[in-house]
């Protein structure tokens, strides 16, 4: 009983979490090549750890940003904790709802207009149609694309996708949120709007999780930071004294 | 003797212990397909309100052309090779729905995972309803070809009966059936992509191995027998024209065989695509 206390304390738990691909030195996806490369027994696949032993423990309603240069595997991780990847060694835990926003819009189909693809994305993440339709105005509002509705999702700008995508995975309080780099790509006024909403679900006890290489809104949105470089935590704690030091690393 | 007798009560636990958790994941599997039920309702509708969007007859389309293709067959194999059947235009529409829902459905579904690469990398969705979704919407296309069916009925003035009622059955018996083997297809194709070009291949000595424009009776001993036992679109298909051109009951060992060949392609497709599941992420 006391474990389970303890557990629950905590939104996510990463505990030696490792991700292995299997690289091919050359991608094989036919039977043709495969079966040549058998019989000439060249099929040889580089092992690759794309996370080595990490782990993270993230108590509810903390906020924490994830910072890295590129191909560090910060998406990586977040794709662990979405339950995309399955860890090769180690566990991951999680308790409670995830709205994951990894690129804004994954959900939308191009020949759909926005009106369908608020429904169909909305499904994606799990809810049905009587709620998307009580939500519906609330949606469209916040993104305010009310003149763009009944156009093909393929004529929005990414912008606008990303506004669209942004407003319907944040139409209910998720127990926690994934954030990744998404809000690069909206325009000044919405990127605050977007953060200005993603403090107020902190307030209300959403766990964030955010990724960004914007190091002043990770400063500004998040209390806690991680820091990974090829796959290993380099440094994790308050994000201020995080994003310092990884700041002081690029500078060399 | 009271150590063999721990042993085997502890055994017992054990196994009770095994149970009650593959029930516990049942459930749990049950749950996670409720929740994302509403997704394979809009993926569905997606299909069906993207086939036709843009054109101008639209859904009419779908009863349109089964009937133009079936009238070409019709007007082929019965001026340049004659078939002694009575009703050909019934018999061949029957043969030709029932194949084209297997053709189209598991077509479909064998791209169900690579088509959706972009939403599977980022977010979680139990990847089977992308393949469920394709086959499911391939079967409304086919119960919107039912209208063409029921205009050839009408023309060919066939008699309705009470066991059209049947007829239902023998459509899900194909539903389930193409679910199995789109789920192994779906599944297959994420690590070899060439396998669409065996399929297309395979697909085409399928419709020539299943009675869908020629009578059965023609076929040397050996084959017809092969046919009968080993193609299940034989039994699918002869339900549905037992009833509609007999008029009678399909024969039940037809039936009995076409359960147990779709749950079981569904049994195995299901538990390979299950076990793969996890390295599809590292292949699209």
């Amino acid at each position: 009983m006391k474990r389970n206390d303890f557990d629950n304390e905590y939104a996510v738990i990463v505990d030696q979490a490792t991700v292995r691909f299997n690289v091919a030195s050359e991608r094989i996806d036919n039977l043709k090549e495969y079966f040549v490369k058998l019989v000439k027994r060249e099929l040889m696949f580089k092992e690759f750890l794309a996370l080595k032993d990490v782990s993270v423990k993230i108590r509810k309603g903390e906020s924490w940003g994830i910072v890295g240069t590129n191909g560090s595997g910060k998406s990586t991780l977040l794709k662990l904790i979405c339950g995309i990847l399955k860890p090769y060694k180690g566990s991951v835990t999680i308790h409670g709802s995830i709205a994951p926003l990894i690129e804004l819009g994954a959900g939308f189909d191009g020949d759909l207009t926005a009106r369908e693809n608020i429904f169909l994305n909305g499904a994606v993440l799990g809810y049905d149609k009587n709620f998307m339709q009580a939500h519906f105005e609330e949606i469209v509002k916040f993104a305010e694309l009310w003149d763009f509705l009944d156009m093909p999702i393929k004529n929005y700008s990414s912008g606008m996708a990303a506004r669209l995508g942004f407003s319907i995975a944040t139409i209910v309080r998720p127990d926690i949120l994934i954030c990744d780099e998404v809000l690069a790509v909206g325009d000044y006024a919405f990127q605050q709007k977007c953060e200005q909403k993603m403090c107020e679900m902190r307030e209300q006890g959403t766990t964030l999780l955010f990724v960004s290489h914007s190091i002043d809104s990770v400063k500004e949105v998040c209390d806690h930071a991680l820091w990974i470089e090829k796959g290993q935590i380099q440094k994790s704690g308050m994000a201020e004294e995080v994003c310092d030091s990884y700041m002081e690393s690029l500078q060399i | 003797m009271i150590d063999k007798q721990n042993h085997q009560k502890r055994k017992r636990e054990i196994q009770e212990a095994d149970i009650k958790f593959e029930m516990v994941k049942l459930r749990q599997r049950w749950d996670t397909f409720q929740h994302y039920k509403p997704l394979l309702q809009q993926l569905v509708m997606k299909d069906i309100k993207l086939k036709y969007r843009r054109s101008f007859l639209g859904y009419v389309w779908s009863i349109l052309n089964p009937l133009m293709i079936m009238i070409i067959m019709v007007l082929v194999f019965s001026n340049m090779f004659r078939f002694d059947i009575v009703n050909y235009p019934v018999y061949l529409i029957i043969g030709q729905t029932i194949f084209n829902f297997v053709s189209e459905s598991t077509n479909q579904a064998m791209f169900s995972i690579t088509g959706n690469a972009a939403l599977m990398k980022k977010t979680y969705v139990p990847k089977y309803i992308f393949t469920l979704s394709k086959v499911s919407s391939s079967f409304v296309n086919t119960i919107f070809a039912l209208g063409a069916m029921l205009i050839v009925f009408m023309v060919c003035h066939v008699r309705f009966n009470f066991y059209m009622l049947f007829i239902p059955i023998i459509l899900l018996q194909v539903y389930i059936f193409c679910i199995g083997l789109g789920l192994l297809l779906a599944q297959g194709t994420v690590f070899f992509r060439d396998i669409q070009h065996i399929y297309g291949a395979f697909l085409t000595a399928w419709m020539y191995l299943t009675p869908v424009f020629y009578p059965i009776q023609q076929l040397p001993f050996e084959l017809m027998w092969m046919i009968k036992h080993f193609n299940p679109l034989y039994a699918y298909i002869t339900q549905f024209r037992m009833i509609v051109l007999e008029g009678v009951f399909p024969d039940p060992r037809l039936i009995l065989y076409g359960f147990v060949v779709s749950f079981v392609g569904l049994g195995i497709g299901s538990w390979i695509f299950m076990k793969k599941q996890d390295h599809f992420i590292l292949y699209i």
